[in-house]
């Protein structure tokens, strides 16, 4: 796959905070491409630097196979053949629909035409001489994504998309501009900090903290193979419990795991507990005691606190429900390759 | 801290500078009293202009609080025949400036005018006299009393339904409610448009006049008028200042931290239905607050118009004259407002400095300080600044030019701006707030070059709030009074200084036409405030 934005060792720093750092990244082309992270983390800056709209304080940035920033190269963003959708959508409230798509159009022989071509592709045809303030916040968001792909970019840019729309629509509108998005073929980075939007939307996710990548991979290994208990906990529900490693396996207090990866003998490690890796059963004598328990609809979620003060969700589909502070003994169904942590 | 000084704080500094010179001047003035001034004036004048003007605010503040309260609580709680329309009506009065309902009101209810002279033939007795200090009150609040009104109804409508009906529930009656829960809840509002009375009360000296009432502003005129002494004058306009800051202070402890919000819909409570003698007395007070203020002084001043332009004579092209003149300087003043305050507004808002907005804050003070301190301050300003260019161009060239900026429509123009630049300056500043940083950086994505984006999107987005702020200025200053009067060039009228001194000669037919055009023109900014169910701007 050949790298359609490229970022290299880039750091931005403003006055007393560093947003974004040492930072290197590989998008490819026609990729859907998602920087996840709580706010904060930097990943409205990252997409600012792509975009042209900051200037990086050191590193390269290169889109389509051109340098834009860093070495002494500086290409503003009238010039990058970027589309942006701001999170605010930023449409421009003195020009109608027709009026803002056309704005970016450099060829005036066809702007007819690519306009209705955009406004077909997100459904707002018809919706040529409204103005902004006649539209509803998904139609907006329309406008702006209609906006941003008119005039052919090499990438665009998502700033939180879905966040100023309420939940009921976001989850039909999301799958609509996921849609457009693979229609076009276009090479898009979208942020967000919602991880089910994330893996919903993306192809592959970047998970940012800091202003720092924490691991980049799809949305499978990020989940199941989380690189830091960080990126484990932001991308679901995540529980940790000690263990120590013997005979490559780690010993825990509900259980031993097989382990693959080469953990020095009696290492002190932390082992990833997802609430499905858990099985609960109604025991006098168990190990845990059922603190919590929380109805999902189809799941109930228990929270377990075991013998040495750890605690463990647990995820059960379709069972008959076991009362709060009844004793259980807890088994673990891993995955077969268990992730683990050192311990600092 | 920021570097210091960048464009952006030069600019600003000389804007502010520009603007607050001619209140400096005057601060200076009463910082370096002379004495025979005050002896001339101290024994009897002085001490008559200050109870005058204290009297004049009290009596004028209680009569606008009360008439705007219960107006605007009549109509914002209760529903009664006709209350639809009597709610926008009763903004009209807005249009009329107080110099011209106080002419209106003198010419008809004067000893020699028609009511007198009637109720003397008729019935034998004689009423009280209208040239007094009570005769001026009454003027004054009814043309003045929207202010409150509005605010007051913008306040009431803030306030949740919820809170009014939480203390309904509790068991106050419907005026226990405005009482206990509506007015102390929109006292920022309320605060507000007092404050905006007060000004105009300090500012008139016109109706003072005319009702025999001599006030602060009436003397700083009289002494600049009559005795051609501006130091004089000068000094007199420190003493009214201190009452402007006073007022000034005054009002930002009363509207506390809280601040008052202009949009909002006055839907937020159930009305009750007022029916039988209860709907029809409320009828009856707002028709007769909208008669005195607005329909009686309008209808006369057409019959007068009418009976003075029948005659087709001379006086037809003086009013030509006048309007002329009138349109000059008020489209002169929007200019330089609207310019000043887009570079003032600009210039903040990309400045993120905290020191540099309260600058700019400042910059936009003068609408609070009376038109006849900024008048003598301006002059004061220009005289001198007249008399350093003379004398240096003499020393160093040896030609006199005599008066540059004195009397001519340069200054003139230069202290409306002084007054009125925060008028441009508020409503340009939130059209520029439209602007968010992501407009501009999504054009420059979408390959705009700096100048399409001023001309494409800046330029346009800005357009209707610079012509608003130009618009309220040109109103403002088409109805302005003492500046003008103080300031103007030589024998060159204006609609307002003709209304004023035909109505000082008692030729009330003269006044008619250029009075009636004022309130037309004023009714610009009050049919757009009616039209958004009067809510303040």
């Amino acid at each position: 796959m050949k790298s359609q934005v490229v970022l290299e060792r880039v750091t931005k720093k403003y006055s007393a905070t560093t947003a974004v750092e040492d930072m290197s990244l590989e998008v490819g082309r026609g990729e859907i491409f998602c920087l996840l992270g709580p706010s904060g983390c930097g990943k409205t800056t990252t997409l600012r630097l792509i975009a042209g709209l900051e200037k990086p304080d050191s590193g390269r940035i290169e889109i389509g196979g051109v340098a834009v920033a860093g070495g002494g190269v500086w290409v503003p963003p009238e010039e990058r053949r970027v589309g942006v959708v701001f999170q605010d959508y930023a449409l421009f409230p003195h020009m109608n629909v027709f009026q803002n798509v056309a704005f970016g159009i450099r060829n005036r022989r066809g702007l007819r035409r690519r306009v209705q071509e955009v406004l077909e592709l997100v459904g707002l045809r018809g919706m040529e001489k409204r103005y902004p303030h006649e539209l509803s916040s998904g139609q907006q968001q329309r406008v702006a994504i209609a906006r941003a792909l008119a005039p052919e970019p090499e990438v665009i840019l998502l700033d939180e998309p879905f966040s100023n729309l309420d939940a009921d629509l976001r989850k039909r509108i999301r799958s609509d501009i996921k849609k457009i998005l693979k229609d076009t073929g276009i090479t898009t980075i979208f942020v967000t900090h919602d991880q089910e939007e994330a893996f919903f939307m993306a192809e592959r996710i970047g998970v940012m903290r800091d202003g720092r990548l924490e691991q980049v991979g799809t949305p499978e290994q990020v989940f199941h193979r989380p690189s830091t208990p960080f990126v484990a906990q932001f991308v679901g529900t995540a529980d940790f419990i000690d263990g120590v490693v013997r005979n490559g396996r780690v010993v825990t207090s509900i259980g031993e795991l097989e382990l693959n990866e080469g953990f020095p003998e009696g290492e002190r490690v932390r082992v990833l507990i997802r609430p499905d890796f858990v099985d609960i059963e109604e025991d006098g004598e168990g190990e845990g005691t059922v603190v919590e328990r929380l109805f999902l609809g189809t799941h109930h979620l228990y929270t377990i606190l075991l013998k040495g003060g750890e605690r463990v969700r647990c995820l059960r589909h379709r069972s008959r429900p076991i009362p709060a502070g009844s004793k259980v003994r807890v088994k673990l169904g891993a995955p077969a390759r268990p992730v683990v942590f050192r311990t600092n | 801290m920021r570097r210091f000084p960048d464009a952006a704080g030069i600019a600003s500094l000389l804007i502010f500078l520009l603007v607050a010179l001619p209140i400096f001047a005057v601060l200076v003035e009463v910082a370096v009293p002379s004495v025979e001034v005050w002896r001339s004036i101290g024994k009897t004048l002085l001490p008559e202009m200050i109870k005058n003007t204290l009297l004049l605010l009290a009596g004028v503040g209680v009569a606008t609080f009360l008439l705007g309260v219960s107006l605007a609580w009549l109509t914002f709680a209760y529903r009664f025949p006709g209350s639809r329309v009597l709610e926008v009506l009763l903004i009209l009065p807005l249009a009329v400036p107080t110099y011209v309902l106080g002419y209106v009101y003198m010419a008809t209810f004067d000893y020699a005018g028609p009511v007198h002279t009637a109720v003397r033939e008729l019935f034998g007795f004689t009423l009280p006299e209208i040239r007094s200090g009570w005769g001026a009150m009454a003027v004054m609040s009814l043309v003045l009393y929207p202010y409150v009104y509005v605010m007051a109804r913008a306040g009431f409508a803030q306030i949740s339904a919820t809170s009014i009906e939480v203390s309904r529930v509790l068991g106050y009656s419907k005026f226990e409610t405005l009482v206990k829960a509506a007015l102390p809840l929109s006292r920022p509002a309320v605060a507000a448009g007092m404050a905006l009375v007060m000004m105009e009360v300090l500012t008139d000296f016109a109706t003072v006049r005319f009702f025999n009432f001599p006030t602060l502003s009436e003397g700083i005129i009289r002494i600049w008028y009559g005795r051609m002494n501006l130091k004089a004058a000068m000094e007199l306009a420190g003493l009214l200042l201190l009452f402007a800051l006073v007022l000034v202070w005054l009002e930002h402890r009363l509207r506390g931290r809280a601040r008052y919000y202009q949009r909002g819909r006055a839907e937020g409570i159930e009305k009750e239905r007022l029916s039988g003698i209860r709907g029809a007395a409320a009828s009856v007070f707002c028709t007769a607050v909208i008669t005195l203020a607005f329909v009686l002084p309008v209808v006369q001043l057409l019959r007068w118009s009418v009976e003075e332009t029948s005659a087709p004579s001379a006086s037809f092209r003086m009013y030509m004259g006048l309007l002329l003149n009138s349109l000059t300087l008020s489209t002169a003043a929007a200019a330089a407002c609207a310019l000043f305050a887009l570079v003032l507004a600009g210039v903040l808002q990309s400045a993120g400095s905290r020191r540099l907005r309260s600058v700019g804050r400042l910059s936009t003070m003068g609408y609070s300080v009376p038109g006849a301190v900024i008048g003598v301050g301006t002059l004061g300003v220009l005289s001198s600044f007249d008399r350093s260019v003379n004398a240096l161009l003499e020393s160093y060239m040896g030609i006199t030019v005599g008066l540059i900026t004195t009397g001519t429509i340069v200054g003139l123009i230069y202290a409306y701006t002084v007054k009125f630049v925060t008028v441009a300056y508020n409503s340009v500043d939130s059209s520029l707030e439209r602007i968010t940083p992501n407009i501009i950086g999504a054009a420059r994505t979408l390959g705009a070059s700096r100048f399409r984006i001023l001309k494409d999107v800046q330029l346009p987005i800005i357009a209707p709030g610079v012509a608003a702020g130009a618009i309220l200025v040109f109103v403002d200053v088409m109805k302005e009074l003492p500046i003008t009067l103080i300031l103007r060039p030589f024998g060159y009228d204006t609609l307002s200084v003709w209304v004023w001194q035909m109505a000082a000669e008692s030729m009330w037919g003269g006044a008619a036409l250029p009075a009636l055009t004022i309130v037309l023109v004023g009714m610009i900014p009050v049919t757009y405030l009616m039209r958004k169910g009067g809510v303040l701007r």
